[in-house]
């Protein structure tokens, strides 16, 4: 029961977000900003984490060729699509839970906590637009963020498979465009769009409507992380059984 | 001037507003004053608008708020300042963008206009020099004195102030006590202060609102509430031990 109340209370909350809009003005100095702080911000673990997990994928699938049968550029193409198709738009999007997600929980949680929405609400100020709103905008970006990391993965994936001496460079690039279908992309898109809204939307329901002191700011971290990665998740299965099966 | 008439609130089965009536005057510092979970709050909350009474009017120089549009409702709102018990600054925003902040939402002024109005409102809190400052490198005090100038930047009407002087020192609780009674004469506004400081009643108490579990259980200025008999009153005003012993000594004729 407490679950329905928080589904009803998320989609009346976005009801919230897309009703009264604030100045424009100041609505395109909170985008930059936002965007600055969660998609910037985020550049360094994402590449990072990128291309060592895109070294890993072609590593393993490496050392796990042994049958001469099998052409060495399926190390290029197995990691190539699981880069594409999994491994960029969800993984990281998990990750971007964590990092972003609990960021916007702690954020929002504080100003509920020290009165600061109250504040806004006050003033008159539509408190679900002005800190809402220009999040779901900045993420919007967030399609940038995974192209960078679909790059960077397939580039440690080059690099571990050809600089540790496990494929020549022209078989792994053979293999890259092997059996290559514009439409996956399509998909790992469509999803990093969905996974964007959920990213924004989620972690700041738990923000807005905690309620107690810094201690409870500090739970709805953490519980804005978890349903952040449930509903990813089970949304990554919908799409995938409704895109690709 | 603010009228509440006949002022009802209910949260599930526990009624905490059991019929209010008081008028909070211009140019008065009103205050609301009882023990936790008297209704002060509840009442301000419903004045603010944010809370909707079940029964009962609020009416603004007039006005009654049940009978405003949502377009009203937010002009109203614009006329209002609230300053609040932690002083709810925004703390990724400096001092100046703090006080900024409501003229540049409902403002269509220019920077430099904004600038001066900024620059003259934190003159007037005696705070010229902390205007790049962020609410973290201030003290409480600053803090309070940032929140009001945020308050009354826009010229408003009605002015709120949640226990102003909680968490402050006496000289600072005083200084703050001033600056709201100044500035309550100075712009002919209509401040409404919930608070628990007597010293405050000394101060500032022209109009006075006692509430004792929901209801209203007295009303009077400063100079009235040391000299009622109300034990209600008494009970509350010297359940101070300096303010008994001060009694006690005037008795005595110490």
């Amino acid at each position: 029961m407490r679950y329905l109340q928080s589904i009803g209370e998320y989609f009346l909350m976005l009801k919230g977000v897309f009703g009264r809009m604030t100045k424009r003005s100041v609505l395109k100095e909170l985008i930059f900003k936002e965007i600055d702080v969660v998609i910037i911000g985020s550049l360094g673990i994402v590449s990072f984490l990128s291309f060592f997990i895109g070294a890993v994928v072609a590593l393993q699938t490496a050392l796990n060729l042994n049958n001469p049968l099998i052409p060495k550029s399926l190390i290029a193409f197995a990691a190539r699509q699981s880069i594409i198709l999994e491994f960029a738009p969800t993984f990281i999007s998990i990750i971007m839970a964590g990092k972003v997600g609990s960021f916007i929980t702690s954020s929002i949680g504080s100003m509920r906590v020290t009165e600061q929405i109250d504040a806004l609400e006050v003033m008159g100020i539509n408190s679900l637009n002005y800190l809402v709103f220009p999040k779901i905008i900045a993420m919007l970006t967030y399609p940038f963020l995974i192209a960078i990391s679909m790059f960077l993965g397939i580039m440690g994936a080059y690099t571990a498979a050809v600089m540790g001496g496990f494929v020549p460079a022209d078989v792994f690039l053979q293999g890259l465009q092997e059996e290559f279908d514009p439409y996956h992309l399509f998909y790992a898109f469509f999803k990093t769009f969905l996974f964007a809204f959920i990213l924004a939307t989620v972690p700041s329901y738990h923000g807005y409507y905690m309620k107690g002191g810094s201690l409870e700011v500090g739970q709805a971290s953490t519980t804005s992380f978890v349903w952040t990665s449930v509903v990813i998740i089970i949304t990554n299965y919908i799409v995938t059984q409704l895109l690709l099966s | 001037m603010i009228e509440v008439k006949g002022l009802k609130k209910s949260f599930d089965d526990e009624h905490i507003l059991k019929g209010i009536d008081f008028v909070f005057e211009t140019g008065k510092t009103n205050l609301i004053i009882g023990q936790s979970g008297s209704g002060k709050s509840v009442l301000m909350k419903s004045m603010l608008g944010l809370f909707t009474p079940d029964e009962g009017t609020i009416e603004y120089d007039g006005k009654a708020y049940s009978s405003f549009t949502d377009e009203q409702k937010r002009e109203l709102r614009q006329e209002m300042g609230m300053l609040f018990q932690g002083g709810a600054l925004f703390d990724s925003m400096t001092v100046q963008e703090n006080v900024m902040f409501p003229l540049r939402m409902f403002t269509k002024k220019k920077k430099r206009e904004l600038k001066d109005r900024v620059d003259e409102v934190l003159e007037r809190v005696n705070l010229s020099d902390s205007g790049n400052k962020y609410p973290a490198e201030i003290s409480g005090g600053m803090q309070k004195r940032v929140a009001i100038a945020r308050a009354i930047v826009n010229r408003p009407k009605y002015l709120f102030c949640d226990e102003p002087n909680s968490g402050l020192d006496p000289r600072t609780a005083t200084v703050i006590d001033n600056l709201i009674h100044e500035l309550t004469v100075e712009y002919d506004i209509t401040t409404v202060v919930i608070t628990h400081d007597m010293n405050s009643v000394l101060e500032i108490g022209e109009n006075i609102a006692f509430l004792k579990d929901g209801v209203l259980a007295w009303k009077g200025d400063k100079s009235q509430i040391f000299k009622t008999d109300d034990k209600t009153v008494t009970d509350f005003v010297y359940s101070s031990d300096l303010f008994k012993k001060v009694r006690d000594a005037q008795q005595q004729g110490l």
